[in-house]
C-alpha cells in the first residue's frame, strides 16, 4: 500500500509555490521508492533529530517515538513490514511461517544465523521469553500493549529454530502483532537474570550495536558486523540527536543533521527546502494519527447524545482540511481508520455521518435544532487542550466552528502532565485528544472507542455494549470484506452517539537531506526505523 | 572577614530549608502525574492497576511527610535521588549539563563585562553628548531585545549568509576548543548582549553619581590627572553596585537560559528544568530548584565578600 505517499524534489520556486498548491496536490498518489536509486554505498554516520528524551529503553514498556527512533536499530522482531511495500508483511527473525487452517496456531521457522550483540545465538527460547514478557509481564515489568496478546494461549518451542503460537480464539490482527516494531526480541538469558534488563540496557540482534546515550544530548549506535542479513547495514553508525522542533529546522537547514523522521509542518518544510534547495528531499504521506474531540459523557450536558452530535455536526471538516493543511500538520478528513487505507470509508460513505456532510448551512441548522431540543441553545463550556501544536490550531478551529452555532467556548491550554491529570480525574468537559498506532488494523485503532470499562484509553467515560460487540466481532472476522462492513457499522454507531469523534487526520511531512537513501516513508512514524536499509550517498 | 563569611554561610541554611519546604509542597499541589505522561504518551495502553503499581514503585503513594523526610535525608547526604522520567541519578542528569550551562554563563559574563564597563564609563564621562546617546541606544536596545529572539536572528543570519548553523551537540572545550567555541559563542553573544546592557546602565549611573562626590572634587583639586581620578577613585566605588548586578545576572543565567537553550539546542540546565516541569518529574524539579537556590545564595555571598574586598567600610563595619 503506497497510496498517499509522495516523494519529490523541491526546487526553490516549487517550495515558494507550495502553500498555493494546497493539500489536494500534496496527496496525489506517488511512488514511495523514489529515493532508493542506485546501488547502496557502505559507510558514513547518519545524524538525525529526535524531539524528546526516552523515558525508558524498553520497547515493550512504552509507546513513544522518542524510544522507537533511538532503540529500533538495535533490535529485531519476529516479522516486519516490507520496506517500500506497507502493509505487506515479511519475516525478520522468522525465515518462514505457516498458519493453521483454523487460524488457531502459527508456526515460525527462525533464521539459523542470528546472533545477539553479545555473540550468543538467537533461538526460539528468546522469542518465547520476549512474547511471554509481553503477554504476562513479571512483577515490576511494564507491558504497554497487553490487549494485543489476549488471544495467545501458549507459546511452544519444539526446537531451537521453531516457535509455535497457540491461540485461544481467532485474532484477525495477529499478523500485525507479530510485525509490531514494539515487540522486539530480547535475550532470554538476560531476562532470566533481570526481567527489567531492557529498561536500562540495550542488547539486541538488530543491525546496530548500542554505543552510548548522553542524556539530553544524543544516542549513538555502530554497525553490528554480526548482523544476520548479508551486507546490511550499510551505515557505519548513527547518531540520534535530542532537539526541539525549532532547532531541528535550523539544524537540517544548516546541514548539522540529515533527517528527522517524525514530521514537519508545511511552513517548516518550506523553510528547510528554501535553505537546502536541490539537497532537500521531501516525502509526504497521510498519517495514522488523528485529532479527536472527546466529550466527558459523565458530565452534563455531554451525557446527552443530541448535544454531542450537534457539536460534531457544527464542524466543517472538509473546509478545515483544506485550510488547516496549509498551516499545520492537520490534513485529511477521515473516520476512525486512516483515510486511504484499505479499511477506510469512501468520501461518499463519510458524508452520511453527522458532521461529515458538505452542506454546512444544513449541518449548522440541524446542530442548532438539536441543541434547542436538548435545552442548551446558549451552551458555554471549556475545551481542554494541550499547549502544543497542532493541538492549539485544532482547538481554535473548533471554537470558531461552534461560535457559528451560538456556542461559546473557553480555550484552556494545559501542559502535558496537567492535560493527562484532567483526563485521569475526569475533570474536563470536552478535550482535544489524539491517537496513533503503528498499523491500520481496525482492532488496533477501534480500541480507542470501545467502552471505557474495557479500554481505559477511552477517556470519554462512555459505555456502549453495541460498540463492544461490533469490536469483538470484527476482531475475530478474517474475511476482509465482512470485517470492513463491521468497521463501517462501528463507525456509524459511534458517529450517532459521538462520545468522541475524529476532527482531522494528520499529514506526515518528512524532510531530509538528499544524501539519505534507502529509508522507507510510511503512514506511521513507528515503523521502518531500524535503519538497516539506509545508506548515505557520496 | 572569616567570621563574617561564617555568619553568612550559617544564614544560608534556613534560607535553603525554606526553599526546600515551599518547593516540595507547591509541586504536590500543581496538577500533573509523571506516570500518566510516561505511560500514556503516543497512545500507550495502560490500566489503572499498572499506573498504580508504577506510582507505588516511584514512591508517590506514600504520605507526603514521609516523602519530604526522605528527600531531606537525601539532601543532607548529598543524594539528590533518581529522576522519575529517566531512572538515572539526578546528580548524573545535572552533571551532564552543568558544564555547558556554566561555560555559557561565564562566556556571557566575560562578554558583558568587556562591553559594559568601558561602555558605561564612556557613556557617563561623555554624558549628554552624541557618544552617550549612541551608547544609551545600544544599551536600551539590549534591554528591549529578548535574548532568544537575538539568538534566532543570529542563527538565521548564519544560515542566510554562510549556509551554516552552529553544531548541535556539545563538545567539551578541552576535547576540541574550536568545536566548543563555534557552538557556544553564539548563545553567549545573544545572552551577553542583554547582560552587557544591564551592567552598562548600572556602571553609567554609578559613575555619574560617584563623579559628583566630594572625594572626586578633592582629587581633582589636588591636581590628579583626570584619567587617574576616573580609574582609581571613581571606578572603584562605582563598580560596587555593578558587581551586584553582574553576580545576580550570572546566577540567573544558570537556570534562566530556557528559551535560548531551545533555540541553540543546548543541553543545559534551563532546558532540563522545563522538561522536568512539563513531565512533573518532581524529584528532578526539586533538585534543580535547590541547585539554583544554592547558586543564588552563593553568588550573593561572593558578591558580599567582594564588597568587603573593594570597600573597607563593609569589611570593618
Amino acid at each position: 500500500m503506497t497510496d498517499h505517499i509522495n516523494s519529490r524534489n523541491f526546487s526553490r520556486r516549487t517550495a515558494l509555490a507550495l502553500p498555493a498548491l494546497g493539500f489536494s496536490a500534496l496527496s496525489l498518489p506517488g511512488h514511495a521508492r523514489a529515493q532508493g536509486d542506485g546501488p547502496p554505498r557502505r559507510g558514513g554516520t547518519l545524524t538525525y533529530a529526535v524531539a524528546a528524551e526516552p523515558p525508558t529503553y524498553d520497547l515493550h514498556a512504552t509507546s513513544t517515538f522518542a524510544v522507537m527512533h533511538r532503540v529500533a536499530p538495535h533490535y529485531s522482531t519476529l516479522l516486519r513490514y516490507e520496506a517500500h511495500n506497507y502493509p505487506n508483511v515479511v519475516g525478520d527473525v522468522a525465515e518462514s511461517w505457516t498458519a493453521a487452517d483454523d487460524r488457531l496456531s502459527y508456526t515460525f521457522k527462525l533464521h539459523s544465523n542470528i546472533r545477539f550483540h553479545d555473540g550468543t545465538p538467537l533461538t526460539s527460547e528468546d522469542v518465547k521469553a520476549s512474547y511471554d514478557r509481553l503477554r504476562a509481564p513479571p512483577e515490576g515489568v511494564v507491558s504497554n500493549r497487553l490487549p494485543s496478546f489476549q488471544q495467545i494461549a501458549a507459546i511452544e518451542t519444539p526446537d531451537p529454530l521453531t516457535v509455535v503460537f497457540r491461540m485461544k480464539a481467532v485474532d484477525a490482527s495477529i499478523m500485525d502483532t507479530f510485525s509490531s516494531p514494539w515487540n522486539s526480541i530480547f535475550s532470554a538469558a538476560r531476562l532470566r537474570a533481570d526481567p527489567n534488563f531492557p529498561a536500562r540496557n540495550v542488547m539486541g540482534s538488530g543491525p546496530f550495536r548500542f554505543v552510548e546515550h548522553v542524556a539530553g544530548s544524543h544516542w549513538a549506535g555502530e554497525r553490528f558486523d554480526g548482523y544476520f542479513r548479508d551486507g546490511h547495514p550499510y551505515l557505519d553508525g548513527f547518531r540520534a540527536i535530542t532537539m526541539s522542533p525549532s532547532a531541528m529546522v535550523n539544524a537540517l537547514s544548516g546541514r548539522q543533521i540529515m533527517a528527522e523522521f517524525r514530521g514537519f509542518t508545511p511552513n517548516e518544510r518550506d523553510r528547510i527546502v528554501r535553505a537546502l534547495g536541490e539537497d532537500s528531499l521531501v516525502q509526504e504521506s497521510s498519517w495514522m494519527l488523528h485529532m479527536i474531540l472527546t466529550f466527558n459523557t459523565k458530565q452534563k450536558p455531554f451525557d446527552d447524545a443530541r448535544v454531542r452530535r450537534a457539536l460534531s455536526l457544527a464542524i466543517d471538516r472538509w473546509g478545515g482540511s483544506q485550510n488547516l493543511s496549509r498551516i499545520s500538520q492537520l490534513g485529511q478528513v477521515g473516520g476512525l481508520v486512516r483515510p486511504g487505507s484499505s479499511w477506510s470509508a469512501t468520501p461518499e460513505e463519510m458524508q452520511k455521518w453527522p458532521g461529515y456532510g458538505r452542506d454546512m448551512v444544513a449541518n449548522r441548522a440541524e446542530a442548532k435544532r438539536l441543541l434547542r431540543e436538548a435545552g442548551h441553545e446558549n451552551l458555554t463550556f471549556t475545551l481542554l487542550d494541550r499547549n502544543h501544536q497542532p493541538y492549539v490550531t485544532a482547538g481554535i478551529f473548533l471554537i470558531d466552528q461552534w461560535r457559528q452555532i451560538g456556542v461559546r467556548v473557553e480555550h484552556q491550554q494545559a501542559e502535558l502532565s496537567a492535560w493527562y491529570a484532567a483526563q485521569g480525574s475526569g475533570n474536563f468537559s470536552a478535550l482535544v485528544d489524539s491517537f496513533t498506532q503503528f498499523s491500520d488494523d481496525p482492532t488496533n485503532v477501534l480500541v480507542k472507542y470501545i467502552s471505557s470499562d474495557r479500554a481505559e484509553i477511552n477517556v470519554s467515560g462512555s459505555t456502549d455494549r453495541e460498540l463492544d460487540r461490533l469490536f469483538d466481532q470484527q476482531a475475530s472476522t478474517v474475511d476482509p470484506v465482512a470485517r470492513k462492513a463491521l468497521v463501517r457499522q462501528f463507525e456509524t454507531r459511534l458517529f450517532d452517539e459521538s462520545y468522541a469523534v475524529p476532527i482531522l487526520w494528520w499529514q506526515r511531512i518528512v524532510v531530509m537531506n538528499r544524501r539519505v537513501r534507502g529509508w522507507t516513508m510510511a503512514p506511521t512514524h513507528m515503523i521502518y526505523q531500524d535503519l538497516g536499509d539506509v545508506w548515505l550517498s557520496a | 572577614m572569616l567570621a563574617y563569611a561564617a555568619r553568612r554561610i550559617a544564614l544560608m541554611i534556613p534560607t535553603l530549608l525554606g526553599v526546600a519546604l515551599i518547593t516540595f509542597f507547591m509541586l504536590r499541589v500543581v496538577p500533573g502525574d509523571i506516570v500518566e505522561v510516561k505511560m500514556r504518551s503516543d497512545g500507550g495502553y495502560v490500566t489503572q492497576e499498572l499506573l498504580a503499581s508504577e506510582r507505588a514503585r516511584l514512591g508517590l503513594d506514600r504520605p507526603l511527610v514521609t516523602q519530604f523526610g526522605d528527600w531531606m535525608q537525601g539532601l543532607v547526604t548529598l543524594d539528590l535521588g533518581t529522576s522519575m522520567w529517566t531512572g538515572r541519578p539526578v546528580a548524573e542528569e545535572i552533571g551532564v549539563r552543568i558544564g555547558l550551562t556554566v561555560q555559557v554563563a561565564l562566556m556571557a559574563a566575560v562578554i558583558a563585562v568587556l562591553i559594559a564597563v568601558p561602555l558605561g564609563t564612556i557613556s557617563a564621562l561623555f554624558r549628554d553628548t552624541w557618544i552617550d546617546y549612541v551608547a544609551r541606544i545600544f544599551t536600551i536596545a539590549g534591554l528591549a531585545v529578548p535574548s532568544f529572539w537575538l539568538g534566532m536572528l543570529i542563527i538565521l543570519g548564519l544560515l542566510t549568509v554562510f549556509h551554516w548553523s552552529p553544531p548541535v551537540t556539545y563538545t567539551p572545550f578541552f576535547e576540541s576548543p574550536l568545536k566548543n567555541i563555534s557552538q557556544l559563542i553564539w548563545p553567549a553573544l545573544a545572552v551577553g548582549y542583554r547582560y552587557a546592557a544591564v551592567v552598562a546602565r548600572m556602571v553609567r549611573s554609578s559613575i555619574i553619581e560617584v563623579m559628583k562626590e566630594d572625594y572626586i572634587r578633592t582629587a581633582r583639586a589636588k591636581g590628579v590627572f583626570e584619567r587617574m581620578v576616573v580609574a582609581r577613585h571613581a571606578m572603584r566605588n562605582a563598580l560596587l553596585p555593578a558587581i551586584t548586578v553582574i553576580g545576580l545576572e550570572f546566577a540567573f543565567l544558570i537556570g534562566g537560559l530556557v528559551v535560548t537553550e531551545q533555540v541553540f539546542n543546548l543541553n543545559g540546565i534551563g532546558r532540563l528544568f522545563v522538561e522536568a516541569v512539563s513531565r512533573s518529574d518532581f524529584i528532578l524539579v526539586q533538585a534543580l530548584v535547590m541547585l539554583l537556590a544554592v547558586v543564588f545564595v552563593s553568588m550573593n555571598l561572593i558578591v558580599d565578600m567582594l564588597y568587603g574586598v573593594l570597600d573597607p567600610r563593609v569589611r570593618h563595619g
